[in-house]
């Protein structure tokens, strides 16, 4: 069929990278702007109050699970490409440079990976616990609190948070995540608009600008809350 | 002596190809599908050719030497190509077209075929558009052109300094696309060794794979040969380093005539020799003559400070420059022919005015023309009065726009700034008009084998005119051949399929894989890089530029004792049946050393000084070449019969509509 | 100058190869050929086999080149192919690694030489304009804006040597296939076959064995002819368009 036919061409492989890559890239802004409210000194109440709307709304929860998929996809698709690539290549060079490309560019798996095992690292730190809250794992993990105009507790996982990255080792890892993202994104961003044949002599240099800075202002915004969190409770 | 025979059709000049046409046998295509043509060579002429016979449904194979068609040498054709469009309002027409060839050629050339190929050009163009080559257009989107030596109306069309790269992959990808539908089957990395005669008609070559060295047969209604040209027997040359002479010698070797031979073209614009280890000589496309302006010092004493480099030319100041061409060729000034211009170079340096460290070279200046389009660009955006540093500036710009790859590449070889400093350059080998000798058809003289392009002798006479090569080859492989091998394989179609195991494929097979053997045999002790160098050295010494009795009788001599030697001491190291590149050298090498002496013989005998053929007996009072027109309106034949004789075959040139005069650029 | 040089010796196909270190004796005027036929002029003199590399034009336009000079397809200058590399770009005592092209697709035949006919055939699989020999109207009756002209010259300019290939680390063929593209695609006249001719020539590609984009960009920067990855996201756009678009 000329779907599966396109979706398994080598140009039908790259738009899927690149369009859950860029699906993904709008994911970070809205998590970032979301998690930023962690810096909002009132006790975590604003926060909290969101983490509550993003756990009970139904719009919300499809989202989600559209986001897990498409970091599945672009991770297993990103793996596979980079395994076929490498064995198109029959042999390396001796002498190797960096002369002609960028190292990002020419690792985005290793860093894809290393994103994926932070991926999993924060889930498990955060999502994992909450959603393993009042299962096997027991309760307690996360405090109860109640909000004007909640009609049940809301968990404070503010204060989980700060517990968190109250933590040397925690802060290093997340530091280490992000570095690698940052550097994914510094060569993916702009990659994606190329894949999807977006290029042009005006606009292409203003994509190039826009992901570096976004390469680098995302990642240096989540640094923020572990760095701020750290610091404010030595 | 055989009887040559040119099978021009009767009737007015402008007619005959028209009426030919319309009155020639042809195969139906019910029979072309029977019929099987084997083409040598995947250049401009052989890729045409091979594409436009599987177009029309004849079962071609293509055999080429190279890993792909695309590397054949036409991809190193710079300049462009001529046709009578006369898009330029400028009072070109064919008939000039015509007469420019057949004058420029030194009226060494068929009235009949040149007319032929006047026509053609116009739809090679329209051909060459339609497969998608991105000519230099202008701003309203229509074909643009330029001026070459030897013309003075504008009729050269051109994709940057790239023309022959893109010709040749239009051509290249109509045979890609019949090698799509299976009409033409490629044969690459496969080099004729030798051609196959059955009952006297040529029907299959004897071929090596090159990667495998195993010697195969293939058999084929006829023979199509468009292999090039010779002027690698030179050694260095503007030629790539595989081109040969092999696939066209081992034609003569089988009965063909080689014509004109020494009608060798020397190209005035070429980067000098700059060291023994030298492997090949780099064009500049004559193109830069439009506006670079060729000088020397007028003091020898200026001329000896530049080769030992205490001054610059840039420091010779003007009235101490002698602008040779525009001196002596007021009409034509830098855009003479290419035979005129190369001498007036040569004459230079022997007057001890040149100016590279060896003495041989010239300088071919773009200052004024950087200064000229400066002003009139500094004047179209409204500065009537800008700095010099603004014209400058400006007119590099202009220059860089249209000769920039070229500017680039002297200063890859170089390592000087063409813009700041004017190029040095040098004559050397880049064209050979003589070749196979063919008739109207394009048959040589052995039935069935047929020659295009610059492997054969037929169109450019004496001298060949500037962005007239890529014409030849394109006009012969998309529209002559096409006709004319229908006069031969009309009366083949009741032949059916042609067998490679008959006892003459057999025998072909044994002598090649005999010679082969012999070859790696000798087991010398020099390398057959070295054999060339000196076959080139001795070419360019008795048989190159300029030419007399006294030297080509020795350089005849020199390259039978060169010959001698090489069968005695010559080494290919490597075995017989695998990729072996020393092997093939040594067979081409092989047969320039038979070529070359062919050459020696022919320059001899042809006393008179014609376009490229320079013999210093033969010289009008200003030093100009005199044509010997009542003994030499001849086309030189030469057989190599098995006793190695050189024997001469003449076909009489009748020229009917030009009037023979001496060629006058002044 | 003396040079170290270190050559990948590869006798055929099947053998498996190594490198040899050689020295030679080389004029800063030679150009990088040059000083690999002096070598080979040494190791003939001692009844050793040269080293095969291909070559031909050596005025960086045939396309034949295909070595990898330290680390580089062509060496370090830009839009340079090997023959057109001299000498004065090394200095005295340089040790300078040479390798073949490497990629899958592009199989080693002997030293320095690699089998490239994979371009070929994807040209045969639609590289060209459906016109047979004489059926074409007048040049100038289809206009052709200049500039338009020049981009599809500008992609046309490949020599098909191989280095985009070479230099991709996933031995990707998506600049030689996308600037054919683009300089058919472009024109008019090529336009009319454009779709078709996308899908049949990047299927032909996958066929090859070649590997996938991932937008290194390596390709351009060691392009002799310096073609532009803006090819590569046309061919992305027109295959997109020709298979969703297309009832093909």
């Amino acid at each position: 069929m000329w779907i599966i036919k396109f979706l398994t061409s080598s140009i039908g492989r790259k738009l899927i990278m690149s369009l859950t890559g860029l699906f993904l890239c709008l994911f970070l802004v809205v998590h970032l702007i979301g998690n930023l409210q962690l810096l909002i000194p009132d006790g975590g109440e604003t926060f909290n109050r969101y983490a509550y709307m993003m756990t009970h709304s139904p719009l919300i929860k499809i989202i989600a699970y559209g986001n897990y998929f498409f970091i599945l996809l672009h991770a297993v698709q990103g793996i596979l490409i980079s395994l076929s690539n490498k064995s198109a290549k029959s042999q390396k060079y001796a002498v190797s440079t960096n002369a002609n490309s960028s190292w990002a560019s020419k690792n985005m798996m290793l860093l894809g990976l290393l994103v994926l095992a932070f991926i999993l690292i924060h889930m498990g730190d955060f999502w994992f616990r909450m959603k393993a809250e009042g299962g096997f794992l027991g309760e307690g993990w996360v405090a109860m609190l109640t909000y004007e105009g909640i009609g049940e507790p809301v968990a404070n996982l503010y204060d989980r948070v700060v517990i968190t990255f109250s933590q040397l080792w925690i802060v290093i890892v997340y530091l280490i995540g992000l570095v690698a993202l940052a550097i994914h994104l510094n060569h993916g961003f702009a990659s994606a608009f190329q894949s999807l044949g977006l290029n042009h002599k005006k606009y292409t240099p203003l994509i190039k600008g826009l992901g570096k800075a976004y390469s680098i202002l995302i990642p240096l915004g989540f640094a923020i809350i572990p760095l701020y969190v750290f610091f404010t409770n030595l | 002596m055989i009887k040559l025979e040119s099978n021009i059709p009767a009737g007015e000049l402008a007619e005959k190809w028209t009426n030919y046409k319309g009155s020639m046998n042809l195969v139906a295509p019910n029979n072309k599908r029977r019929i099987e043509v084997i083409v040598v060579g995947t250049g401009l002429a052989g890729a045409s050719a091979a594409a436009t016979l599987g177009e029309l449904g004849y079962n071609v194979k293509v055999f080429t030497f190279h890993d792909s068609p695309r590397r054949a040498h036409s991809i190193a054709a710079q300049g462009g190509i001529n046709a009578a469009k006369n898009y330029q309002n400028d009072g070109d027409s064919i008939w000039r077209l015509f007469y420019d060839t057949i004058k420029g050629g030194d009226y060494r050339s068929r009235e009949a075929n040149v007319h032929r190929l006047a026509e053609a050009s116009k739809d090679i163009i329209d051909q060459c558009v339609a497969q998608g080559v991105p000519f230099a257009r202008e701003y309203g989107g229509l074909l643009a052109n330029r001026s070459f030596g030897g013309v003075q109306v504008s009729r050269t069309f051109y994709a940057r300094g790239q023309t022959g790269q893109q010709l040749l992959i239009g051509a290249y990808q109509a045979l890609a696309r019949q090698a799509n539908v299976g009409k033409c089957k490629i044969y690459n990395r496969h080099e004729m060794l030798d051609l196959v005669k059955v009952d006297g008609k040529a029907r299959g070559i004897i071929a090596r794979n090159l990667l495998t060295g195993e010697i195969e047969r293939h058999a084929a209604h006829c023979v199509v040969l468009a292999t090039g040209g010779y002027g690698n027997v030179f050694y260095l040359s503007t030629n790539a380093m595989g081109s040969n002479v092999s696939a066209s010698w081992r034609a003569v070797r089988k009965g063909a005539l080689m014509a004109n031979p020494c009608f060798t073209q020397i190209h005035p614009t070429c980067i000098p020799v700059s060291g023994e280890y030298q492997s090949k000589l780099t064009l500049m496309s004559e193109s830069l003559r439009n506006d670079g302006r060729v000088w020397v010092p007028k003091k020898k004493e200026d001329a000896v400070a530049i080769r030992e480099r205490r001054m610059k030319g840039n420091d010779i100041a003007e009235e101490d420059r002698d602008y040779y061409l525009e001196r002596r060729y007021p009409a034509f000034g830098n855009l003479v022919p290419r035979d005129v211009a190369s001498r007036a170079a040569k004459v230079a340096c022997d007057e001890g005015n040149g100016v590279s460290p060896t003495g041989l070279a010239v300088f071919l200046d773009f200052a004024s023309a950087i200064e000229r389009y400066g002003k009139a660009e500094a004047y179209s955006q409204g500065n009537t009065s800008p700095s010099e540093a603004q014209v400058t500036a400006l007119g590099e710009a202009v220059v860089k726009s249209k000769y920039g790859n070229l500017f680039q590449m002297y200063e890859k070889i170089t390592g000087e700034d063409p813009y700041k400093n004017p190029m040095k350059i040098y004559p050397a080998v880049h064209y050979t008009m003589g070749g196979l000798w063919v008739d109207y058809n394009l048959e040589t003289n052995v039935p069935g084998l047929f020659a295009l392009g610059e492997a054969n002798f037929s169109d450019h006479g004496a001298n060949r005119l500037g962005a007239s090569a890529l014409m030849q080859g394109l006009a012969d492989g998309y529209f002559v051949i096409p006709y004319t091998i229908g006069q031969f394989l009309s009366g083949e179609i009741r032949t059916p399929k042609i067998s490679a195991d008959t006892p003459e494929f057999m025998e072909a097979e044994k002598a090649v894989q005999d010679r082969l053997a012999k070859i790696k045999n000798i087991n010398g002790n020099q390398s057959v890089e070295s054999f060339h160098r000196r076959l080139g050295k001795i070419m360019w010494e008795y048989c190159g530029m300029s030419r007399n009795a006294e030297g080509l009788k020795k350089g005849q001599q020199m390259i039978r004792e060169l010959r001698a030697e090489f069968y005695k001491d010559v080494f290919v190291p490597g075995e017989l049946d695998e990729y072996n590149p020393e092997l093939e050298k040594a067979l081409r090498v092989a047969d320039f050393l038979e070529l070359g002496e062919t050459m020696m013989v022919d320059a001899l005998n042809r006393n008179e000084s014609c376009g490229g053929h320079f013999r210093e007996e033969y010289t009008t009072e200003d030093g100009e070449a005199k044509r010997m027109d009542e003994e030499y309106t001849y086309v030189a034949a030469w057989e190599w019969n098995d006793q190695g004789e050189i024997i001469l075959h003449k076909e009489d040139l009748k020229f009917d509509n030009v009037e023979l005069k001496t060629r006058s650029y002044k | 100058m003396k040079l170290q040089l270190k050559i990948w010796r590869q006798k055929s196909a099947d053998s498996t190869g190594r490198f040899e270190t050689y020295t030679v004796e080389a004029d800063e005027h030679m150009s990088f050929l040059e000083m690999l036929d002096v070598l080979n002029e040494t190791l003939i003199h001692e009844k050793k086999e040269p080293v095969v590399f291909e070559h031909d034009c050596r005025e960086g336009i045939c396309g034949s080149c295909s070595m990898v000079i330290n680390g580089r397809p062509h060496g370090p200058m830009q839009g340079t192919t090997a023959c057109q590399l001299h000498m004065r770009s090394f200095k005295n005592g340089d040790t300078i690694t040479i390798e073949p092209f490497r990629a899958k697709s592009f199989p080693v035949l002997k030293d320095l030489s690699v089998d490239r006919s994979a371009f070929d055939r994807i040209i045969e699989s639609g590289g060209y304009i459906s016109v047979n020999t004489g059926q074409a109207p007048d040049g100038n009756s289809l206009p052709i804006e200049k500039d338009l002209a020049g981009k599809a010259f500008e992609a046309a300019a490949c020599i098909g040597c191989g280095a985009c290939v070479a230099a991709c680390p996933n031995g990707s063929a998506m600049l030689f296939t996308s600037a054919k593209v683009s300089h058919l695609g472009l024109l008019p006249q090529g336009a009319v076959e454009h779709s078709a001719r996308v899908q049949n020539m990047v299927n032909q590609m996958d066929k090859e064995g070649f590997g996938m984009c991932s937008n290194t960009e390596a390709c351009e920067a060691e392009c002799p002819k310096e073609i532009s990855v803006e090819n590569i996201a046309r061919l992305n756009r027109s295959y997109m368009a020709s298979i969703m678009g297309s009832e093909k």
